[in-house]
């Protein structure tokens, strides 16, 4: 299980308005594709280094590949992470101001204190 | 000697820039009470003529990330470009570009290093909201040079409560230090109460209104005795889920002094959070 990998899949797709279409539209050919090719990306580092040993669990992967936001809370995905990109893929749908934002909230109502940990 | 002309500490609400700028059916019923608020607190700083800002803030998963994630940065560089692509997608915030007072920085990453903080630098930092808001709000003309300093509130593990008033209280020490004729503003910026995609976001008030009210009684009076027996790093999850912002509230309590009262203080309640606004004259309020 690697809460950083979800976390750095949030912060690389979050960042790039291509990717974030792509994660909206076609949410498992995209997790499947960075993975492959992004996932061991060497962030701010020299082009052409990479890791080697970053992969999902099969939950982890599900769970991105289905939009499934409480599930990423259950894991332990940053909810920061989460919320921002998950808002810059759902938010357009509303009908009404942060209509999407209580909803999320609402989809999260039976977790209660202390919250999956986060520390990575 | 430099002098510090002021200390300021708020919250930073990314929405009230759109907010404040709206119009016609887009504008929020808040949006007026909110500016009425701001411009009052905009008239702290002024009066204060300020020539140098020093700002406190968190990036949020911006530029730090996980990889390589300082729990304290000061930027050094002539310029700060400033807010991000998803800052401008989801709050509207424009693009911003600041001046740096390198001088300031250095002489604070030197005496800070010597003080016991191994503070991390930057030569490159692309600011983000938590330093932008508090430029919006205070100084929309944004034409002072700034020294920037980012603390991690937000990628655990992070820096004990004490570690963030010792900050203070050095920064406080430091920018006095600084063989300089000018006018320095610390501004900071943190959170009281807030939830950021757990259940509790987005309600009608922030998440816990109990803790906010004594939050603000505890900067308001310069209780830092109280404070840092109330708040530990495992008792700021019950309020919220992104409180650790407070943090940066009791980094300024800490540039303020412990026991000092602010001398003005404003509050609002809005959904999702409570809006904050303290000054501080360390050399007593500026006459008019």
């Amino acid at each position: 299980m690697s809460k950083y990998l979800l976390n750095k899949f949030l912060f690389m797709v979050d960042r790039d308005p291509e990717l974030v279409e792509r994660y909206r539209s076609e949410p498992r050919e995209l997790v499947s594709w960075w993975e492959a090719e992004c996932a061991n990306t060497v962030l701010n580092c020299h082009t052409g280094e990479a890791s080697t040993w970053l992969r999902f669990d099969d939950v982890e992967r599900e769970a991105l590949a289905t939009h499934d936001h409480v599930k990423l809370f259950e894991l332990g995905a940053h909810p920061f992470l989460t919320l921002t990109l998950f808002i810059a893929l759902f938010e357009r749908d509303n009908t009404e101001p942060l209509e999407y934002q209580k909803s999320y909230g609402a989809r999260l109502a039976h977790f209660s204190m202390p919250y999956p940990d986060i520390a990575t | 000697m430099a002098s510090i002309v002021a200390v300021i500490a708020s919250t930073h609400h990314p929405f009230y820039y759109r907010a404040s700028t709206a119009t016609g059916e887009d504008r929020p019923p808040f949006a007026d009470e909110w500016t009425r608020k701001i411009l009052a607190f905009r008239e702290t700083l002024t009066r204060a003529r300020p020539d140098v800002l020093v700002m406190v803030g968190s990036d949020h998963f911006h530029q730090l990330w996980l990889d390589n994630m300082p729990q304290f940065l000061v930027g050094k560089a002539p310029y700060y470009d400033a807010n991000w692509y998803n800052e401008e997608r989801e709050f509207g915030l424009p693009r911003m570009l600041l001046r740096g007072q390198e001088d300031l920085s250095g002489h604070i990453l030197r005496a800070g290093l010597d003080a016991g903080f191994d503070l991390a630098f930057s030569n490159e930092l692309r600011i983000d909201h938590s330093i932008t808001c508090p430029i919006i709000t205070l100084r929309p003309e944004a034409d002072l040079p700034i020294v920037p300093i980012y603390t991690n509130i937000f990628a655990p593990p992070l820096p004990q409560p004490k570690r963030f008033v010792q900050l203070g209280q050095s920064i406080r020490d430091i920018v006095q230090s600084w063989p300089s004729h000018l006018r320095v503003a610390v501004i900071g910026t943190g959170h009281l109460s807030l939830e950021l995609g757990g259940p509790r976001q987005f309600g009608p008030h922030g998440p816990d209104p109990e803790f906010d009210q004594r939050a603000v009684e505890w900067i308001a009076n310069g209780d830092l005795d109280e404070c840092l027996r109330e708040v530990t790093l495992d008792s700021l999850h019950s309020p919220g889920n992104a409180t650790h912002g407070f943090m940066d509230f009791m980094l300024m309590m800490g540039v303020a002094g412990a026991g000092v009262k602010a001398d003005y203080v404003d509050t609002l309640d809005l959904f999702h959070t409570m809006e904050a606004y303290f000054t501080w004259y360390p050399n007593g309020a500026p006459t008019a």
